[in-house]
């Protein structure tokens, strides 16, 4: 088991075509993930990678039954490509394009609203769930199918506790990467609750960082349920120069993105075990389920 | 990309929003005949920097007249000015803006602002605007008022006029606070705006709004859309180790400490910092390789580093994942200390994506490294050799 993705997952890549979306269709493929289709306007009825290409996603959720869409296309076109995946009921939409617009997310999340999809990025390495699925462009070497799912802003930091919680015989569940940008569909604290259901997770591990509020939705959703599963957190940013901010800076303050020590501490009173630095994640984890 | 005052009330005049008469001077001979050419009572000389808290640090002064403005000038024009803001090293000011002062009846607080918990639009309005405004606001969150952008920015009159009332802008000023907020919603919309606060937003007697002061913050992801802002764009790093970086799709901020930092991803990049400071070291930068980055243009970052004269040693902590392998980061390492004549020691840790690879490159050219497999000994060891072991 695992959570977003499973052995029925059939993925569709939006941007199939193009010279990332070859590579990484056909790394995933390789892999053993499920790929079904492609979506490339103007080229219905080719095929790319022996898979065939369709002008719509509807077209091709249609003709192939793909639940799941993969988008890598440029900046300019990944809001209308996510659009058109949520329009077209698409269950799970993972988006890894960087450097989207932020004015273009405000009409994602508002074509999200409503809708049954769940949307995992922009600019995430995406989902991984080892041994049966990969939607998105992570490495995939040091992942083994385990007992641990991890939820992470970070790719790089992500690849880092991949290969340690591999190493220390624990192994993935899942791997999620919500995206680092300003505005993006889900968040760790829907991720806790879709680990929290699922009986392959036995802990999670949540990689966080200074700036926006996150974490801090995490720790407030953790402190308001018997999670039941060990949780432990890295929040990396302690002693990153404090950033330039602008204007009077007023909203941004009082609303604001928490500092890595006021995250942590939110995080620790939900009852988070808090991992001090990257090389002490897994033997943490060890330690709450009770391997050490 | 920030933009400082000047700019951003050019922006929003543009949109029909009032601002006070006002021109730049880069000296404080030209600031004076600025002053000749605006007809007011009392000026105002405001030092343009990127940053704000320039109220409270000194950064705004008031003349009577034009010979005062010199003055006023003299003194800004090359000073350091420290704010909440800039941190201790504070910002050069190389020009001010001098305009009519206005003799506010009321200073209200709004902004533009994109909030990520919700994932929408809002506007905020606090009644009371002004230097003080921040420090209330932090410790009475509750005064501060919000509307929610309807996506297709389309307010609704009544919801406006709540807002409105909410803040105090009532009677004859209503109207042209609804007039205001319609202005701002399409100036931030239509240049892709993060941020545009009006601070203070000065209520006249007869009721006419007018933006005393003035930031906004653009999306730099929608800068392709946005020829208009090139020439900002460019001049924008004030730092030219932070422009070079910029240049080669690389994410750096200069610090003070003497070992250099070169790291994939922002997240194992502070996440580096984080262990370097608590083991006592001091990092000479932060450094995120975007996944775009070529070996060519990290070896252009990798120079940075290797220029700054307080620079003694290298710690290399790259975890190769899908897009950026250990191997490109090896070459460009390689092609900087091959450009370079000082070749300070590297402390190289390479884990996943042809980890094995990268330290190949690195030993048949011969490069000065110890290799180290976890991060936690590699910082240990850059530390020791930045303070001189051997």
């Amino acid at each position: 088991m695992a959570v977003l993705v499973d052995e029925h997952t059939r993925v569709l890549v939006q941007g199939m075509t193009g010279r990332a979306g070859t590579f990484y269709t056909d790394l995933a493929m390789r892999y053993g993930s499920t790929y079904v289709a492609g979506v490339r306007p103007g080229k219905v009825g080719t095929s790319h990678l022996d898979l065939p290409v369709f002008d719509t996603v509807r077209q091709a959720t249609e003709a192939t039954g793909a639940n799941a869409s993969l988008v890598l296309v440029p900046p300019h076109k990944a809001a209308e490509a996510m659009i058109e995946a949520i329009e077209g009921g698409i269950g799970l939409v993972v988006c890894v394009t960087e450097r989207v617009p932020v004015h273009d997310m405000l009409r994602v999340r508002a074509a999200l609203r409503g809708s049954e999809t769940e949307l995992v990025g922009p600019n995430s390495q995406g989902v991984l769930a080892p041994g049966l699925c990969k939607i998105g462009v992570m490495a995939t070497s040091n992942a083994t199918a385990g007992r641990v799912g991890i939820v992470s802003r970070s790719a790089s930091l992500t690849s880092e506790i991949v290969a340690q919680t591999s190493a220390a015989g624990l192994g993935q569940s899942t791997t999620i990467g919500v995206g680092g940008d300003l505005i993006h569909g889900i968040g760790f604290r829907r991720c806790l609750e879709l680990f929290k259901d699922d009986p392959a997770t036995e802990g999670v591990i949540l990689i966080g960082e200074i700036g926006g509020s996150e974490e801090e939705a995490a720790a407030d959703y953790l402190a308001s349920v018997d999670y039941g599963k060990p949780v432990v957190a890295l929040v990396v940013g302690r002693h990153a120069p404090t950033q330039r901010r602008m204007g009077h800076a007023g909203t941004l303050a009082v609303l604001g993105g928490g500092t890595a020590d006021a995250k942590v501490r939110r995080l620790q009173d939900a009852g988070a075990v808090i991992a001090q630095n990257a090389d002490e994640v897994a033997g943490l984890m060890r330690q709450a389920l009770g391997d050490a | 990309m920030d933009l400082p005052e000047y700019q951003a009330k050019e922006i929003l005049a543009q949109y029909g929003v009032t601002v006070p008469e006002g021109a730049l001077a880069r000296s404080a001979v030209e600031a004076e005949n600025r002053a000749r050419a605006i007809t007011c009572e009392k000026f105002a000389v405001k030092a343009q920097i990127h940053a704000g808290g320039r109220g409270l640090a000194g950064g705004v002064k008031f003349a009577a007249t034009p010979s005062a403005v010199r003055d006023a000038a003299e003194v800004l024009i090359g000073m350091r000015l420290v704010t909440e803001q800039t941190g201790p090293a504070g910002e050069e000011v190389d020009s001010v803006w001098v305009e009519a002062a206005i003799d506010n009846r009321r200073n209200i607080y709004i902004a533009f602002v994109i909030d990520e918990r919700k994932g929408v639009a809002q506007l905020f309005g606090a009644p009371e605007g002004g230097v003080a405004f921040e420090e209330s606001a932090r410790a009475d969150p509750g005064m501060l008022e919000s509307l929610e952008v309807p996506r297709d920015g389309d307010l609704s009159g009544v919801d406006v006029a709540g807002f409105l009332d909410r803040l105090g802008i009532d009677g004859a000023a209503a109207p042209h606070g609804a007039a205001l907020i319609a202005k701002l919603v399409r100036a931030a919309t239509e240049t892709d705006a993060l941020l545009v606060e009006i601070n203070p937003l000065a209520i006249l007697s007869d009721g006419q709004v007018v933006a005393v002061d003035a930031k906004m913050v653009i999306d730099d992801s929608a800068l392709y859309r946005h020829p208009e802002f090139e020439d900002i764009a460019r001049a924008a790093p004030r730092d030219k180790y932070e422009r070079v970086a910029r240049e080669n799709d690389i994410n750096f901020v200069k610090m003070d400490g003497d070992i250099g930092v070169v790291v994939n991803g922002a997240g194992l990049g502070l996440a580096t910092n984080d262990m370097l400071i608590d083991a006592g070291g001091r990092p000479a930068n932060f450094m995120d390789i975007r996944t775009t980055a070529t070996s060519l243009q990290i070896a252009r970052g990798i120079g940075v580093l290797l220029e700054d004269p307080a620079v003694r040693a290298i710690l290399v902590n790259v975890h190769g994942g899908g897009m950026t392998v250990c191997d490109t980061v090896a070459e460009a390492i390689n092609i900087a200390y091959s450009r370079s004549a000082r070749k300070p020691p590297i402390v190289f840790r390479a884990a996943g994506q042809n980890a094995s690879w990268a330290l190949k490159i690195m030993k048949d050219r011969r490069l000065p490294f110890e290799p180290h497999d976890d991060i936690s000994g590699a910082v240990k060891r850059v530390i020791a050799l930045a303070k001189g072991a051997e």
